[in-house]
């Protein structure tokens, strides 16, 4: 078999290069790669064979992880598009998204304070919630509108809300155990 | 991660830890956000009526360094003009702080904050 570890990771799975996706065809077409390049079948193959069937393999794992994360995929895209997210060096974020930042912060802090569990859940749905609302704007600004400095800025935001729901998750996991 | 004595010490007893009235007219406020980490810092800067800067105060969630890095700024803005704070770099921040490499973009958010602060003010003020 031979690997092009060039082509693009929708074109490995044979996707649509788009942000909307069906995971259920994200999963089968993995399943699919995974299964034509695991280590096993290359049992009795030479070892620069071996090596490359390896390669491959962590090559659509990583593939896989990219396209299965919101994220990720909207990074990525962008990036196959030219499109640096500068999430790195960005730090002017509207203001107002900025300050229900600062919202958001002291609304865990206070439930952590307060042991209080269900207003932590009660957090880590709104943030669903929201997370979900950016990501359907992503969709259009990527598939839709092709405004890609639009969508930056929407993967910036999300990756601040990824940070929340993390800090939710610890909180919780602080209080439990 | 080990934290410098500089950075604890901020960390430990921010200063000016607060804010100002953000109608105010002598008041500038730079609010600034770092998607990598999630830090949000909002600096404000109280301004008198020769351009000096007079009072600062922050608040800012985030790591130690952040932290420590809006409370030093703050510090340091005072008695500053517009301009002398404008000139204010991360790399001075991250010296007097001893930021690891890892923490070099908190410095550069200190930085972002206060210079975000003055084009507050400046936009006020029509300049």
């Amino acid at each position: 078999m031979n690997f092009d570890f060039k082509q693009d990771h929708f074109s490995l799975f044979g996707l649509p290069r788009r942000f909307a996706l069906d995971a259920g065809q994200l999963d089968s077409a993995w399943r699919t790669v995974a299964a034509q390049v695991h280590p096993d079948r290359y049992a009795s193959a030479g070892d620069a064979e071996k090596r490359a069937a390896l390669m491959m393999a962590t090559h659509a794992n990583e593939a896989y992880r990219t396209l299965k994360s919101p994220l990720a995929r909207a990074r990525y895209l962008l990036q196959l598009a030219g499109v640096d997210t500068q999430e790195d060096t960005n730090t002017s974020m509207p203001a107002d998204f900025l300050m229900a930042q600062m919202e958001w912060r002291e609304a865990i802090g206070e439930a952590k304070d307060e042991h209080d569990v269900a207003a932590l859940e009660k957090l880590a749905r709104d943030l669903q919630r929201d997370a979900a609302a950016l990501q359907q704007h992503l969709g259009v600004a990527l598939d839709d509108a092709g405004d890609l400095d639009g969508a930056a800025v929407l993967v910036r935001k999300l990756r601040f809300l990824e940070k929340l729901e993390q800090e939710i998750g610890d909180a919780i996991e602080s209080l439990l155990f | 991660m080990a934290y410098s004595e500089q950075v604890l010490d901020h960390y430990e007893n921010p200063r000016n830890v607060g804010s100002f009235d953000k109608g105010d007219d002598s008041v500038g406020t730079g609010m600034v956000g770092a998607p990598a980490c999630g830090d949000v810092m909002k600096l404000q800067i109280k301004v008198n009526e020769n351009g000096v800067i007079e009072d600062a105060k922050f608040k800012t969630y985030g790591c130690g360094s952040a932290i420590a890095s809006s409370s030093l700024v703050t510090e340091w803005v005072k008695g500053k003009t517009l301009d002398e704070a404008m000139s204010i770099k991360n790399t001075e921040i991250a010296e007097e702080l001893a930021l690891p490499p890892v923490k070099i973009h908190c410095s550069i958010l200190a930085e972002d904050a206060i210079k975000a602060a003055v084009s507050d003010y400046k936009q006020k003020h029509g300049k």
